[in-house]
C-alpha cells in the first residue's frame, strides 16, 4: 500500500513538473519540423513566464474581482505573444537576414532570459516587495478541470484526473500537433519544408511563410511552458532560479522524443519525475546536490544513445539548422 | 506585356569576395552596435528611466574612477579569456556552449590542488610553483571536461550543443555538492585559499589580465598561422572538403575541444585564484555564455575580442551600478548584450549581400 501511494504521489508531482516541459517540447517540435533549430527556448520560456505572470497580476489588480477563466486565458495569451515575438526576431534574423541559426538561438537565449528577469524584477520593484496573486486564483491554476467524483476514484482518480488545467491542455496541444503534422496537407507541406526546402520550393510551397509561421507559433507554445511553471510549481511568484534550465531540457527532449509530439507527453512526465526524484525518493548514500544533476546526466545518456541509434524513421528533419536561400540553390 | 518585366521591389545580390572593403564592413558593424545601444534606450525608457542618464550612470560606474576601472577590467578578463577559448570551436562550427562548465571544472581542479598541496608550501606571498601546478591542473580538467562531448561528436556525431550544455549543469552540481558537503568550511562555503595561492596583483588587478593578453597573441597565431588553425578553418567551411583532403576530422575536433576546454579551465583558475580566492558553484557566473557573444561579435578575431570584451565589461559593470543608483535591474545588461548580438548577426547580411531597389522601368521595360 505504502509503496503504491509513494509511486502515485511521485507520478502526480512528475506531471506537475513535466507540464512546462511538455509545452516547451511540443512548441520546439513544430519549430524544428520547419527546419529551424531555435536554441532560444530557454529565453522564450523566461519571457513567457514573466509576461504571463505580469498579465495575470495586472489583470487581477485592475479588475478587482477577477474571473478564473479570463485569468487563465490572459496568462496563456500574454505568454504566447511574448514567445511569438521572440521567435519572430529569430525568424527574421535566420530566414530573412540569413544569420546562423545556432548563434541566433543562443543570442535569443541570452536576450530572453535577460528580458524575463528584467520584467520579473521590474514588476517586483514596482509592486514594492514581491508580486503575487490572490490565493483564490493560485488554487484555481493548480486545480483540475474534472469533477470531484472522478478524482476520488481510488488510486487512478488523482493520477488521471487530478492534474492542472494546463496539463490537459498540453495533451490536447500535443495531439492536435500530431494530427496536424501527420494527417493534414499543410502538415505535410511543413514537413517537406523541413526535410528539403529546395524541393518544397519547387513544388510551389511558400517556404518562407511556412518557416515563419511554424517558428512563431512554435515559440508561442513553448513560451506557455514558462508561464505554466510560474503559475503552478513556482507558486505564482517570479522565480528565475527554478525556471533556468527548463528550456534547455525541452530542446533535449525534442531529440529524446524523436520529433514526435505524442512521445513528448510521456517524455516530459518522465523528465518531470527525474527533476523531482531527489525530493520524493531520498537515497541515503546519494547526496542531494548530486541527485539534482540526474536529469542532466540522463539527458547526456539519451543524447548519446539517440546518436547511436540508426533508425530511418526516427531522424531529425533533414534540413534542420540549415538556412535556405533560393538564390544559392 | 507589363508582367514580363516586373521585378521585385527589392532584389538581393551576393557581394562577391572583394566587393566590400574591410573598412566598410567594420563601419557597418560599428553602426549596428550603435543601433543596438539605441534600441537599449527604448528598453530603458520603457522601464521608466531616462536613457541618457542611464547610459551616463553606466559609463560613470564602469570607468568613472580608478577603482571602477579595475573592477571593469576584472569583469573583462574572464570574458576575453573564454572568448579566446571558444573561438577555435566556433571556427570549425562546433557549437561549444559548455565554457561555463569548463571554467568551473578548471576552478575545481585548481582548488583541489590547493587543498592537497597547499600545506606543503610555506610562506605568505604567492608561490609560483603552486600557482603553476594549479593552472596546469585547471587546464587538464577543463580540457578533459570539453573532450568528453568532443569525443562523442567525433565518434557518433552526438549533438554537441546540448551535450556541452548538460556538462555545465553536471559539473556545477558537483561543485554545489563539494561546497555543501566534503569541502564545506562554514555556512555552505569553501574556505578561502591561503595567500600563497593568490594570483599576484599588477596595477591593482590580479595578473590574469596579463595572462589573457598573452593568450590573445597565442590564439591569433594558432588560428591564423599554424597547420592546426588552417585545418580548423577548412572543417568550419566544409566538412566534406576536409575529409576529401585527408584530414582526420574526428581527431582535429577532439584536440581542438581539448585546447578550448583547457583555455576555459585556465580562466577558471584565474577566477578562483585571482578574483574570488575560493571556489563556489557560481564561480563562472554566466561568463561562459556571455563570452560566446564576445567571440561572435568580434568575428572570431582575437584582437577585436579585446575591444569587445572591454565593451561588455563596461556594460555589465555599468549595469551593476545602474541597479544600485537608479534601481534598474542589472539584467538590463543581458538585454543590451542580446540586442547587440541580434544587430551584429543581422548586419552581416548587409555586408554579404547588396540590396537592389527596383528602379524605374526604362524605355522598352529594361531594368537599368
Amino acid at each position: 500500500m505504502k509503496a503504491i501511494d509513494t509511486v502515485i504521489l511521485l507520478l502526480i508531482a512528475a506531471i506537475t513538473y513535466g507540464t512546462p516541459l511538455l509545452y516547451g517540447t511540443v512548441g520546439e517540435i513544430l519549430t524544428e519540423k520547419s527546419g529551424n533549430l531555435n536554441l532560444g527556448v530557454e529565453g522564450i520560456m523566461f519571457m513567457g513566464g514573466a509576461f504571463g505572470l505580469g498579465g495575470v497580476y495586472y489583470y487581477e489588480k485592475l479588475s478587482g474581482s477577477p474571473s478564473g477563466l479570463i485569468a487563465i486565458l490572459i496568462a496563456l495569451l500574454c505568454a504566447f505573444l511574448a514567445g511569438a515575438l521572440a521567435s519572430l526576431i529569430f525568424s527574421f534574423l535566420t530566414t530573412t537576414l540569413r544569420a546562423n541559426q545556432n548563434v541566433t538561438g543562443l543570442a535569443l537565449a541570452i536576450f530572453g532570459t535577460g528580458v524575463g528577469q528584467f520584467a520579473g524584477e521590474m514588476m517586483r520593484v514596482r509592486a514594492g516587495g514581491y508580486v503575487t496573486i490572490s490565493n483564490a486564483l493560485k488554487d484555481l491554476f493548480s486545480a483540475s478541470p474534472f469533477p470531484k467524483f472522478l478524482q476520488d476514484i481510488p488510486y487512478v482518480g488523482k493520477l488521471l484526473f487530478g492534474s492542472s488545467h494546463f496539463f490537459y491542455l498540453g495533451i490536447l496541444v500535443a495531439v492536435v500537433m500530431h494530427l496536424f503534422l501527420k494527417k493534414t496537407r499543410k502538415g505535410l507541406y511543413l514537413r517537406a519544408v523541413g526535410e528539403n526546402p529546395g524541393t518544397a520550393d519547387s513544388a510551389g510551397i511558400n517556404v518562407t511563410r511556412y518557416k515563419y509561421l511554424a517558428t512563431v507559433i512554435g515559440g508561442g507554445i513553448s513560451a506557455i511552458g514558462g508561464v505554466v511553471y510560474i503559475l503552478t510549481t513556482a507558486g505564482c511568484t517570479w522565480n528565475n532560479e527554478g525556471l533556468s534550465g527548463v528550456g534547455w531540457l525541452a530542446v533535449a527532449l525534442v531529440i529524446f522524443c524523436m520529433w514526435r509530439p505524442l512521445a513528448a507527453i510521456w517524455g516530459s512526465v518522465l523528465f518531470g519525475a527525474l527533476m523531482i526524484l531527489y525530493m520524493r525518493l531520498q537515497i541515503s548514500f546519494i547526496p542531494t546536490e548530486l541527485y539534482k544533476i540526474l536529469p542532466y546526466v540522463v539527458t547526456v545518456i539519451v543524447l548519446i544513445l539517440s546518436s547511436l541509434r540508426n533508425n530511418k524513421e526516427k531522424q531529425p528533419p533533414e534540413g534542420l539548422g540549415l538556412a535556405y536561400f533560393r538564390e544559392d540553390r | 506585356m507589363e508582367e514580363a518585366f516586373k521585378s521585385p521591389l527589392i532584389r538581393l545580390e551576393k557581394r562577391s569576395g572583394s566587393s566590400i572593403k574591410p573598412v566598410y564592413a567594420w563601419l557597418i558593424r560599428l553602426g549596428s552596435i550603435v543601433f543596438a545601444l539605441l534600441l537599449g534606450c527604448i528598453v530603458i525608457a520603457l522601464a521608466g528611466s531616462n536613457p541618457i542618464q542611464a547610459y551616463g550612470t553606466m559609463l560613470d560606474g564602469a570607468v568613472g574612477n580608478a577603482a571602477f576601472r579595475q573592477q571593469t577590467i576584472k569583469k573583462a578578463v574572464p570574458l576575453l579569456g573564454c572568448a579566446l577559448a571558444i573561438a577555435p570551436c566556433f571556427k570549425m562550427r562546433f557549437w561549444n556552449i559548455g565554457a561555463e562548465g569548463q571554467i568551473t571544472a578548471g576552478a575545481l581542479a585548481a582548488t583541489f590542488v590547493v587543498r592537497m598541496l597547499g600545506p606543503q608550501f610555506s610562506g605568505d606571498s604567492a608561490s609560483l610553483p603552486l600557482l603553476l601546478l594549479m593552472a596546469l591542473a585547471a587546464m587538464l580538467l577543463g580540457g578533459l571536461w570539453a573532450l568528453i562531448p568532443g569525443f562523442f561528436k567525433a565518434k557518433w556525431n552526438t549533438n554537441e550543443t546540448l551535450f556541452t550544455l548538460m556538462m555545465n549543469y553536471i559539473i556545477i552540481g558537483v561543485v554545489a555538492w563539494l561546497q555543501a558537503g566534503p569541502w564545506e568550511a562554514r555556512q555552505g562555503r569553501i574556505a578561502q585559499f591561503p595567500k600563497l595561492a593568490w594570483l599576484p596583483k599588477v596595477e591593482g588587478v590580479h595578473c590574469g589580465w596579463i595572462i589573457v593578453l598573452v593568450l590573445v597573441f597565442l590564439v591569433h597565431v594558432y588560428m591564423r598561422h599554424t597547420k592546426q588553425g588552417y585545418e580548423i578553418a577548412v572543417i568550419g567551411d566544409s566538412m566534406r572538403t576536409a575529409q576529401y583532403a585527408g584530414m582526420n576530422v574526428g581527431r582535429i575536433m577532439m584536440h581542438t575541444m581539448f585546447l578550448s576546454g583547457a583555455i576555459s579551465g585556465l580562466v577558471g583558475f584565474i577566477l578562483c585564484s585571482g578574483a574570488t580566492n575560493t571556489l563556489s558553484k557560481d564561480i563562472a557566473g554566466g561568463v561562459g555564455f556571455t563570452s560566446i557573444t564576445v567571440a561572435w561579435l568580434s568575428q572570431l578575431n582575437a584582437f577585436a575580442m579585446v575591444a569587445i570584451s572591454l565593451m561588455l565589461g563596461i556594460l555589465t559593470k555599468g549595469a551593476d551600478t545602474l541597479q544600485t543608483v537608479m534601481n534598474v535591474p542589472a539584467s538590463i545588461s543581458d538585454i543590451i548584450i542580446g540586442l547587440l548580438l541580434f544587430c551584429m548577426l543581422g548586419c552581416e547580411f548587409f555586408i554579404n549581400y547588396r540590396l537592389i531597389l527596383r528602379k524605374k522601368l526604362g524605355k522598352g521595360g529594361a531594368v537599368t
